[in-house]
């Protein structure tokens, strides 16, 4: 869902990340870049190796945010991790956006735990609001939900809260 | 299970092994509960479990125009209700592609500050009575009222204001308020030196906080922890600093950052910052330009196909907001990434190995808010 961006010249230190990410060739795919926010897409074979290269190389040292969405139309579930930088130099002002698009019906991709530990909340988080299986995530228990929540994951769009009609 | 006076539910588990349970009815502030298993005095396992005000704030966006999610949105963080819609604001304005006038981003950060030391007053009555000391717990919960005062002067409601919102604030401020602000915080600060005196130097201050859940510098990094918690680590990042938004970039101010990463170093993170507050509300009275305060947006305003992620230093840390939106009136997708939440996942760190005594000064020296880690 990557609009167009307005042009606009993009920092040094954004543009040697960019250059960076196409040394890994055709497992990256760049969204959009823009001053303090890159973001990229990655297959789910690729995001271990991918976020690995990202915590090496590019020196992003922990995730702030992990965002699960639904798009029933492409029956596909975006998954992206937000990366930040807290020791890499003239990073801290960027958001380094992995995502990785999953089919509906086969929703799993490989955990990120061991390479970025920050991220077993917001991955159980996911897991139970989008049904989405972090494969190795050592404990994806529910999180935030009832206990006795007895329905679909209620973060996907098939899921209408009660008492909303369909368009509303 | 023997349940005692108390409410507390006790199970032994192993011969010298016991599992208490501390929560889910305000074990400090709001419904959150976690389990400890303790041998001894020590605590040797925790198990967080929040949750148990999650309200689908998220959900609920896809439902709302960019204006009325607002007042829901607000009601997850009641401490800190400016800095959890500032975001929002920012993440709605590049979607929307607006631009905001001066003196609108000087009220913001005006609003801003004022609800940081709000924020942490809250905090600091909740850790001196955790720590025993009374009279701490009364002053700041007094003196944050004087505080209250003046966003009610601004925003017109003591707690809910509603003043951030995309294309400026709500309102502007009274003629009187330069006079009133500065009066309020002409007093503050002499306060800020009697609180220093009877509880950041009292010995049973010191001694039960000093060198107790001490979170190293690489931990806090990994973890991933934002805001007083990541800066008493001796990180000093601020997102004030780190990715300037609004007019911060004007205005001088320090960022404390603190060696000792105990919860000592937590605790005078927080003193520290109202001070700095204190000073940049100083700073904008005296430059603050005339002009509008808001950019008038249709009540179904629509926003442009894409994403955008931002964030504002808030009175707990970095709180984010990633809005995905396909082009209409609501937001496709909305997901806020709070500081609580990013916080949490080193109370197991902190408490392990800790002695049951210092479970409440740990804890509540993450500054943890049950409802706004929920949602």
């Amino acid at each position: 869902m990557s609009a167009t961006q307005p042009k606009m010249e993009l920092p040094r230190e954004e543009k040697a990340l960019v250059a960076a990410l196409s040394s890994l060739g055709e497992k990256v795919k760049l969204a959009f870049a823009k001053p303090n926010r890159i973001k990229i897409f990655a297959e789910r074979n690729d995001v271990v190796e991918v976020s690995r290269f990202i915590r090496d190389n590019l020196h992003f040292d922990h995730c702030a945010n992990v965002t699960g969405t639904d798009f029933p139309k492409d029956k596909q579930i975006e998954i992206t991790y937000h990366f930040g930088s807290i020791d890499g130099e003239g990073l801290r002002r960027i958001i380094l956006s992995l995502a990785c698009k999953v089919p509906s019906a086969d929703a799993r991709l490989p955990s990120l735990i061991n390479e970025f530990p920050s991220v077993e909340l917001h991955e159980r988080e996911t897991a139970e609001m989008l049904g989405v299986v972090f494969d190795g995530h050592p404990n994806l228990k529910r999180l935030l939900l009832p206990e006795d929540w007895n329905d679909i994951p209620p973060m996907l769009k098939a899921y209408r809260l009660p008492g909303r009609l369909e368009g509303e | 299970m023997p349940v005692g006076a108390t409410g507390i539910s006790t199970q032994q588990v192993e011969e010298d092994k016991l599992v208490v349970s501390i929560g889910p009815q305000h074990p400090g502030a709001g419904h959150f509960r976690f389990t400890i298993t303790v041998e001894g005095d020590m605590i040797v396992d925790v198990l967080p479990d929040p949750g148990y005000v999650h309200r689908g704030a998220e959900k609920q966006t896809e439902y709302r125009n960019y204006t009325q999610s607002i007042p829901l949105l607000e009601r997850s963080s009641l401490t800190d209700v400016t800095n959890i819609i500032g975001p929002y604001s920012l993440a709605a304005e590049e979607l929307m592609g607006i631009e905001i006038p001066p003196r609108a981003q000087y009220l913001r950060m005006i609003m801003s500050e004022n609800q940081r030391i709000i924020s942490h007053l809250y905090w600091l009555g909740i850790q001196a009575i955790f720590l025993g000391h009374s009279t701490m717990f009364m002053w700041p919960l007094g003196d944050r009222d004087l505080l209250i005062d003046l966003g009610e002067m601004i925003g017109g409601a003591r707690i809910t204001y509603s003043y951030w919102i995309p294309g400026g604030v709500r309102n502007d401020i009274p003629g009187n308020f330069k006079e009133r602000a500065l009066k309020t915080y002409d007093y503050f600060e002499k306060r800020l030196v009697d609180y220093e005196r009877i509880f950041f130097e009292n010995p049973l201050f010191l001694k039960r906080t000093q060198g107790v859940g001490v979170l190293k510098r690489e931990e806090a990094i990994r973890f991933g922890v934002v805001g007083p918690v990541l800066r008493a680590s001796d990180v000093k990042s601020d997102t004030r600093l780190d990715e300037p938004y609004c007019l911060y970039k004007d205005v001088n101010f320090e960022v404390p950052v603190y060696k000792e990463c105990d919860t000592w170093a937590r605790c005078m993170v927080h003193l520290f910052e109202m001070r700095q507050s204190i000073r940049i509300i100083r700073q904008i009275l005296e430059k603050i330009p005339s002009g509008s305060v808001r950019v008038k947006l249709s009540p179904q305003q629509r926003t442009r196909p894409g994403e955008a992620y931002a964030r504002v230093e808030a009175s707990r840390g970095a709180m984010a907001f990633h809005i995905i939106s396909d082009g209409g009136t609501k937001p496709y997708r909305t997901k806020i990434s709070v500081p609580s939440f990013r916080n949490l996942i080193v109370l197991k760190k902190l408490l392990i190995g800790s002695h049951v005594a210092d479970m409440p000064a740990i804890y509540w020296s993450l500054d943890y808010w049950p409802v706004e880690a929920d949602r």
